[in-house]
């Protein structure tokens, strides 16, 4: 690929977020040329997907601008780059904007600065797991906030004022202690750069090789706590999830699958990439030392997320708990990599990797289903609902084919994703690996209660006169379920990419 | 007066010339409008002049008996005082109608401020400093009291007691400082407390140098909005004329900084002075900002809570300021005010965006109150998308200058091992988020109390535009600004 590139499938949105601005003023043009640019869009990352040369391995299609802010002591790059780790999870964006543009479809509520704001988020998102600049990363890191705070608390419902600013204010809260360890490791003396990773080719050495062994500013222990809180925040992780639930309630549906999709992977993706792959070999102080609080995070939260899951009685509440949940098994994966007698299996690493993207899809999934239903029953509350499978057959196979996938049937992604994780972490953390496969027997409850309530039972006259979803609608949904299903038959579509990341993150 | 000091003197001279060509040309001429261009094009001489002085250095930059200079560091605020000036008089030509009649007098004690303010920077001779400080405080007060309604009555008295109170205490703390050196030369003072420490022994053989810093920090601390002497500032905010509290917020609060950075920097300069200074300096940046972000989220008038706003970001101003001791090579020792030059350009661009927003939009609405801009993004979008990315900008979020100026100012403090400071800072932007953002949600969620549109006149809006830009180009492409202020910084480090 030619220089650039990168930067264009960045910054794509972005551009169609401006011209809409600027030059477009008629609804439904608004519409269509949205999601002409979020297809174009993942077209343009499917190529780069293809593109990535899984064999050389490393980050590949450099994009670099060297003098960026060129002064002593704030030296930083505009540096983008794709690795085996981010390449997928620029394809999952990609595909979930693209589906949050088309689930979008319904909004009409000023529409021009909807999609503008929708446009802005995709540009950060990508941004975040295309950056290699420690500062450029931080920067795409704090842009999604103000789109994610106008969609919700203009387009979203219920208390969304509230919903809105606590999830600022608990984002804005882990990000200020991550600027703290970033600039922390770039100050250490010695290191000097912001690059995330080593990428020889172009003669940069990363922060992960210039900080092993060293002393640094602040203590190694007290920069990965700072940068883990930022993380946990967004995953979110136990005890720090209270913003979740919230965000998606009141959210839009298309804001929901955007944060639940790919927002939450920011969090998954830090923590893989900066809480494990920098501090494996620090001094003093090494993310092996703190697998154990890892997995008991991610315990606590697989359970209790599921526990709270069962009592919900809002769809989308439902959904949006049973992310906690879910997002516990990728910490749970990560927490393998204090491995057993010195060795690192990376199965762990790698299912934690895979479970943020078949979340992402099938979460996307669940979440569109839900809004295919609220806007036609204009009620969340399950009690309200049930018996909808008669009357509305093609949202119940949807919302069929996700639950399964969510609760861990063979042949759909999510069975992989956790099969691999439980195979990578029992040999490490027997126990905790078997209190938390107790969470897929709770995830099989919820779904299977939550359908049953809600898609069967007696026919409802309530809904008698309302049509089942139309082509439109079902464009997005069939685009996750051939994702879900390919990733099921076929892991190696993903996985194998991720094996390349995984391999260059771990050390030792 | 040789005309080497009439060359270095020139661009303070000029403004100052400048205000009594104004006021002659008062008395003359019937319609005042033309005055607000005669001002506004008027300043394009000093701009010249400095612009001169900084592409023609002259071989010696020190001049008119040593007490003044025109090194890199005064003319870097000559240029930010002027830009400022220039934009709050345009800006402020719509918010003149409000005192019509008396423009003349109003253009005339701001630029008459603005001179002290250049010749402040220029200092470098306490006494100087002290003249020019009265200089720019007099007219200020004046200015705060222009609308003669009774809150701007009350600012402008509050004004000038409490800054004639600090100035005492600025000038008593001087006396501390000459009398433990002997001169009352910025950098002989360096040369003599140098001299007191050669013996090996710490420069503290006496606790003076220690009260009279004390004492000119506080002094100066009024001008820069500084817990605990912040009293002041919502007062002034609320009751004086909204162009005056931009011009006060940025040119005076920028000049304050200047003679601090050059007092604490170049006399005081010394590793074991800094090391004092520079922990007392980084208490009172706790205080002052936690205080002014506390106290601003209650606030329900806009210009009130920007003034908390402002004790806030006066806070972060002197984390920079606090940052002196760099872990290892010089490259590292200019950082913080390098940070808090940047930092103080950043404030300004993003500050005068802000007001003059307000300006347009509270001149057709004729209220202060937060809730005044309940749905303003559909009465006037595009001053409100501005409006809301300076909000941003003060709030921290990139890609905005002030977003960098944060950055700037943390880092240099992470680097000198104020690392808890740093994070004071940053947990204290997270708590500025409530109230930046309430107003930006209030603009676009809330519903209009009319659908009629908010339209502003050319010069305000040309001028919020500019501004505007400006927050976004130093945000997105800093490295020329930095360089700037670098070259800056070292005319006061030594």
């Amino acid at each position: 690929m030619f220089e650039g590139w990168l930067s264009i499938v960045v910054f794509l949105p972005a551009a169609a977020a401006l011209v809409i601005a600027l030059f477009l003023r008629n609804d439904s043009q608004i519409r269509w040329f949205a999601i002409g640019a979020t297809v174009l869009n993942l077209i343009l990352i499917v190529i780069t997907y293809v593109d990535y040369d899984r064999g050389i391995g490393g980050v590949q299609m450099v994009d670099r601008y060297q003098d960026w802010i060129p002064i002593d002591g704030l030296r930083a790059e505009f540096l983008l780059g794709i690795d085996g780790l981010s390449a997928p999870l620029v394809l999952l964006t990609g595909l979930l904007t693209a589906v949050a543009a088309f689930a979008s479809w319904r909004i009409t509520l000023r529409v021009r600065e909807y999609f503008i704001w929708l446009l802005v988020l995709s540009t950060s998102v990508l941004g975040v797991f295309l950056a290699l600049d420690f500062l450029l990363f931080f920067i795409f890191w704090e842009i999604e906030l103000i789109p994610m705070f106008m969609l919700i608390s203009i387009w979203g419902s219920g208390r969304n004022r509230y919903s809105a600013m606590k999830f600022v204010i608990f984002t804005l809260g882990g990000s200020a202690f991550m600027l703290i360890g970033i600039l922390a490791l770039f100050l250490s003396s010695g290191v000097d750069t912001f690059a995330m990773v080593s990428i020889p080719s172009e003669g940069i050495e990363g922060i992960p090789d210039l900080i092993a062994g060293k002393d640094l500013l602040i203590p190694a222990g007290v920069i990965w706590f700072f940068l883990f809180t930022a993380f946990a925040v967004k995953m979110p992780l136990w005890p720090v999830h209270s913003w979740l639930p919230d965000a998606h309630t009141d959210a839009p549906t298309a804001v929901s699958i955007m944060l639940a999709g790919v927002l939450l992977k920011m969090g998954g993706y830090g923590l893989l990439r900066i809480s494990v792959g920098m501090f494996q070999e620090t001094k003093g102080f090494q993310v092996q030392d703190v697998a154990w609080l890892l997995a008991t995070l991610a315990v606590i939260s697989i359970i209790y997320g599921a526990i709270v899951t069962l009592q919900q009685k809002d769809l989308k509440r439902l959904v949006a708990f049973s992310s906690v949940s879910h997002m516990g098994f990728v910490v749970l994966g990560v927490s393998s990599i204090v491995g057993v007698g010195g060795t690192v299996t990376h199965a762990g690493l790698n299912g934690a990797a895979l479970q943020m993207v078949t979340h992402g899809t099938i979460t996307g999934l669940m979440f569109l289903t839900v809004g295919l239903v609220y806007d036609r029953a204009h009620t969340r509350y399950i009690p309200d609902l049930g018996g909808l499978a008669l009357r509305w057959p093609l949202i119940t196979i949807s919302m069929v084919i996700a639950g399964l996938a969510s609760l861990g049937l063979p042949g759909l992604s999510g069975f992989v994703a956790e099969i691999t994780v439980f195979l990578g972490t029992y040999e490490v953390w027997p126990w905790l690996t078997a209190i938390g496969a107790f969470g897929v027997v709770l995830a099989a409850g919820y779904v299977l209660w939550m359908m049953q309530r809600t898609f069967f039972g007696p026919r409802n006259e309530r809904f008698q006169d309302i049509e089942d979803a139309n082509f439109v609608d079902m464009i997005p949904v069939v685009a996750l379920v051939i994702s879900i299903v390919a990733i099921g038959v076929f892991p190696k579509l993903v996985t194998e990419i991720f094996k390349v990341g995984i391999s260059e993150l771990v050390r030792i | 007066m040789t005309a080497h000091d009439l060359w270095l003197l020139s661009p303070e001279l000029s403004v100052a010339g400048l205000a009594v060509l104004v006021i002659i040309v008062d008395l003359i001429i019937d319609k005042k409008t033309p005055l607000i261009w005669l001002a506004a094009i008027g300043l394009l001489v000093p701009l010249g002049l400095t612009l001169g002085l900084w592409f023609n250095t002259p071989e010696t930059e020190i001049g008119v008996f040593g007490t003044v200079t025109a090194d890199r560091f005064a003319l870097f605020f000559h240029f930010l005082l002027i830009g400022t000036t220039g934009a709050v008089i345009i800006a402020g030509a719509t918010y003149s109608k409000k005192f019509v009649g008396f423009q003349g007098e109003f253009l005339t004690l701001v630029l008459l401020s603005v001179s002290g303010m250049m010749l402040l920077v220029a200092s470098r001779d306490v006494i100087t400093a002290y003249v020019a400080l009265e200089l720019s405080a007099l007219p200020a007060a004046a200015l705060a009291a222009f609308l003669r309604t009774d809150r701007s009555l009350e600012a402008g008295l509050k004004f000038l007691l409490l800054s004639a109170l600090s100035s005492a205490v600025l000038l008593y703390g001087l006396v501390y400082l000459y009398g433990a050196t002997g001169t009352t030369d910025i950098s002989g003072m360096l040369e003599a407390i140098n001299g007191m420490t050669a013996d090996g022994g710490r420069a503290f053989g006496s606790s003076a140098i220690m009260l009279g810093v004390v004492m000119v920090v506080a002094g100066f601390g009024f001008k820069m909005a500084m817990a605990p002497f912040q009293m002041w500032v919502p007062d002034v905010y609320e009751g004086a004329p909204t162009p005056v509290v931009a011009f006060l917020s940025i040119a005076s609060k920028s000049a304050a900084f200047a003679i601090v950075l050059r007092v604490l920097y170049t006399a005081l300069g010394t590793e074991g002075l800094a090391a004092d200074w520079s922990t007392l300096i980084a208490i009172l940046a706790a205080i002052t900002m936690t205080a002014g972000n506390l106290l601003a989220l209650s606030q329900q008038n806009i210009k009130r809570m920007l003034g908390y706003s402002t004790v806030a970001h006066a806070g972060y101003l002197l984390v920079g300021l606090a940052a002196v001791a760099g872990n290892s090579d010089s490259a590292d020792f200019i950082a913080g005010p390098q940070g808090v030059l940047f930092y103080l350009v950043a404030y300004a661009v993003t500050n005068l965006a802000v007001f003059f927003a307000i300006i347009a939009i509270t001149n057709k609405t004729g209220s202060d109150m937060i809730s005044g801009f309940a749905g303003m993004a559909r009465r006037a979008p595009v001053l409100s998308v501005l409006l809301a990315l300076g909000l941003l900008s003060l709030l921290g979020i990139p890609p905005t200058a002030g977003f960098l100026g944060k950055i700037f100012v943390f880092s240099a403090a992470v680097d000198s091992g104020l690392a808890w400071l740093a994070i004071i800072g940053v947990i204290n932007s997270v708590v500025s988020a409530f109230y930046y953002l309430r107003v930006v949600r209030t603009m676009f969620l809330d519903e209009p109390e009319s659908e009629e549109r908010v339209t502003a006149d050319i010069p305000v809006w040309a001028a919020t535009l500019v501004a505007s830009a400006g927050l976004l180009i130093f945000g997105i492409a800093p490295s020329s600004l930095l360089e700037f202020a670098k070259d800056a910084v070292f005319g006061v480090i030594t």
